[in-house]
């Protein structure tokens, strides 16, 4: 079981971290001209979010993952830049843009950072949206603004010490106290708990049903410990919810869904955004990768220069063509409310598994470099063993992929 | 408060810029473009934040080809009211695009006509002036900061060694230079609502083309740079003399 404390509550300062001298020199790849299969909006939407990473997110990212030290203070920016919900409709705190927009802005994002984007897709697409799909009138209007501004932050408790990648085996509890309902359990690798205002949580009422509700963090009983010794996701801060008797009014349970589709339906959204985020993972470190490659020199040429780096460059480049091809039509088809949950699934598992073995080459290519703080690499490698894991493993989307296909389960 | 900013296209700052075999014209093939930073990020802000204080509007106005709607429209999402675009599809010089804007604005009372201290690709800082003196209008060019009291505008220019502060009336011309203002970036809302915006576009009136590019040099490589050991003195002084012919 990793250590864990109390968490901090007070929102970080740019100034509390240090700046890296090293500038962003980030560029875009585009091989097979996809962008002219977009919007004018989705460029500018993506632009805007490229040029505010790299003026408030760049200079300080390694800082903040080095030293495992979430930058609380970005939550603000994120919220003025439009990260938070991008899909949601504007009068519930979302920016009104379509699921294309919504994924290029998950790219940029997490082409700084897996943690960064986690901040954004945990608060728009498993706090906001099941909010906005499935509380009542009263509870979206309480919440949904503050939470579009970053006043508030959210966080999804669906994992439980004992229950992962199987959620229906879950032992969080709700029972029936008259005005209110008593929540008791425990989750486990919440992603923004210790500083969240509020949870999104998940738990089985007295007929063993799954049903979703809003509690507040001042709730008596309610504590959200910080989990420490994150090799992974560092810039991102974690946690575990505990419940001791929280009591839930009863109008902050949502009232028409049950079952594990409530959940399910959250995790669709969010690994929607991270088959997109990924991609921007694998550009930065092909990015990077290829410019070191051609400024380094060994043997008297660019390292660039030789067949084997070029092997591992022209893949790279060939596997994040195929995933942005897959990101876009899996857009398209969101855009009609067309894709499928399992569709989502084979392009979360692609995408992710793909960005993880180009940053595994492009750490290769780096040298001893490849390890340090000055290239991003080993901090993209390492976050992305954590987005191999949640929002279903890698191995999970497999199944999903299986039973789609076969009709046949293989999970249990 | 009735303002007006002008506009300009360049090309992305990492473009390599390429030209083509004849050398009198540049290579736009693959080249990304950007609203001219002058313009986007002290020109058109300050003009923001003085409606945000005053009220008013901001019209951004651009002469060029349809390709440039995209340009313009983001500095909608920054949140200019609305656009206006002259529509000449071939390059012209600056006088041509000074009189276009002057005839443009010569019925539309702006209180403030902002253009940028220059464009980051050719660099003429010529425009703003030319409009000024097309519409007899007072012109202060560079400016590092803008107040404006009533019908009052105080302009500081960064001169040698120091600031210069001017006192002049509205209406007036200004060209806007670093400090003036800080760099917005377009969030996401602004994005969705500058598509609904008004981008009109407009005939350019008949004026002749007095200039003609006759021919591009790009400059030469920069050699590689040679170290010499802080203890070799007359090596350096050699070298300076015999092969960069400078003493
Ligand atoms: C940094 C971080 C942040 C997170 N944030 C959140 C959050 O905000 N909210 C939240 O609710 N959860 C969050 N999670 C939890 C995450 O979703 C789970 O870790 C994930 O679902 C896997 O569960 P588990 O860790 O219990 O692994 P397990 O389910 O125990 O899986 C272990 C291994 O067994 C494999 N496996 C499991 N079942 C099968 C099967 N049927 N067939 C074959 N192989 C199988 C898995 O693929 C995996 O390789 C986060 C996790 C991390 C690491
Ligand atoms: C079809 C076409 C394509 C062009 N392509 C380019 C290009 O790629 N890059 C480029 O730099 N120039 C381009 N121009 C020319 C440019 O727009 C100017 O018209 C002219 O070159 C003035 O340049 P300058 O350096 O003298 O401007 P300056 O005098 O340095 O500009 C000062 C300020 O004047 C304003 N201004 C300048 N040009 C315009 C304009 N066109 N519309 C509105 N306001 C303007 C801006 O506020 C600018 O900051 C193009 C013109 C046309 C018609």
């Amino acid at each position: 079981m990793p250590e864990t404390t109390t968490p901090p509550k007070k929102f970080t300062t740019k100034a509390d971290f240090h700046h890296t001298a090293r500038a962003d020199r980030y560029q875009f790849h585009d091989y097979y001209l996809v962008d002219d299969l977009l919007e004018d909006h989705h460029r500018m939407a993506r632009q805007a979010v490229r040029d505010w990473v790299k003026a408030e997110v760049s200079p300080i990212i390694e800082d903040a993952a080095m030293r495992g030290k979430c930058p609380t203070h970005l939550f603000r920016g994120l919220a003025e830049v439009g990260a938070f919900g991008p899909s949601l409709p504007v009068e519930y705190g979302g920016g009104g843009m379509d699921e294309i927009a919504y994924g290029v802005i998950m790219q940029e994002l997490e082409r700084c950072d897996s943690g960064l984007r986690s901040m954004a897709s945990v608060q728009g697409s498993l706090v906001m949206y099941p909010i906005f799909k499935y509380a009542s009138e009263e509870v979206k209007r309480k919440y949904l603004p503050k939470l579009g501004s970053g006043e508030f932050i959210g966080c999804f408790g669906l994992t439980e010490p004992d229950a992962g990648s199987d959620p229906g085996s879950m032992r969080t509890t709700i029972v029936d106290d008259g005005d209110a309902y008593l929540l008791n359990g425990a989750k486990m690798w919440i992603t923004n708990s210790p500083i969240a205002d509020l949870a999104v949580v998940w738990a089985k009422d007295e007929e063993g049903k799954v049903r979703g509700m809003v509690v507040d963090a001042d709730a008596p009983g309610f504590s959200a410990p910080e989990i420490h010794g994150k090799w992974s996701l560092r810039a991102s801060i974690t946690g575990e919810l505990v419940f001791e008797n929280v009591r839930v009014p009863k109008g902050n349970v949502f009232p028409d869904i049950r079952g594990l589709r409530g959940p399910l339906s959250c995790l669709s959204k969010a690994r929607y955004g991270i088959a997109w985020g990924a991609i921007g993972a694998a550009l930065d470190c092909y990015d990077s990768a290829l410019r070191y490659g051609l400024e380094r020199e060994q043997f008297g040429k660019p390292i660039a220069g030789f067949q084997l780096q070029q092997k591992k460059l022209a893949e790279m480049i060939t596997e994040i063509t195929k995933a942005q091809l897959l990101a876009w039509r899996l857009g398209t088809l969101a855009n009609r409310g067309e894709a499928t949950p399992a569709q989502i699934s084979m392009a979360k598992r692609n995408n992710v598994h793909m960005a993880l073995e180009v940053a595994r080459e492009a750490r290769q290519i780096h040298g001893g470099m490849g390890i340090t703080s000055e290239y991003p690499i080993m901090r993209h490698l390492m976050n992305l063993e954590t987005v191999l894991t949640y929002e279903g493993t890698h191995d999970v989307h497999l199944l999903i992929t299986g039973h789609d296909v076969t009709g046949l389960n293989a999970f249990g | 408060m009735k303002l007006l900013v002008c506009v300009s296209k360049t090309p992305e700052t990492t473009t390599k810029i390429q030209l083509t075999a004849d050398g009198t014209e540049i290579d736009t093939a693959g080249v990304q473009y950007i609203m001219n930073p002058y313009d986007e990020w002290y020109a058109l802000v300050r003009a923001l934040e003085l409606k945000e204080a005053a009220g008013g509007t901001v019209t951004i106005l651009n002469v060029g080809p349809a390709d440039n709607d995209s340009v313009i429209r983001k500095g909608l999402a920054i949140g200019a009211d609305d656009a206006v675009r002259i529509d000449v599809s071939e390059e012209k010089d600056s006088l041509y695009t000074a009189r276009q804007i002057a005839e443009y604005a010569k019925s539309e009372q702006y209180d403030l006509l902002f253009f940028g201290k220059e464009t980051i690709s050719y660099n003429g800082s010529e425009v703003g002036a030319m409009v000024a003196e097309f519409l007899d209008l007072p012109y202060v060019g560079e400016a590092s900061h803008l107040e404006i009291d009533g019908t009052k505008a105080t302009v500081t220019r960064d001169i040698e060694g120091g600031e210069e502060v001017i006192e002049v009336q509205t209406p007036l011309a200004v060209s806007a230079a670093k400090g003036m203002a800080e760099q917005r970036i377009p969030n996401m809302r602004g994005i969705m609502m500058a598509k609904r915006k008004p981008l009109t576009v407009v005939a350019p009136v008949d004026y002749p083309d007095t200039t003609r590019i006759a021919e591009y040099e790009k400059p030469e490589e920069k050699g590689s740079v040679k170290l010499i050991d802080p203890d070799n003195m007359e090596e350096l002084v050699r070298l300076l003399h015999e092969e960069a012919k400078v003493i």
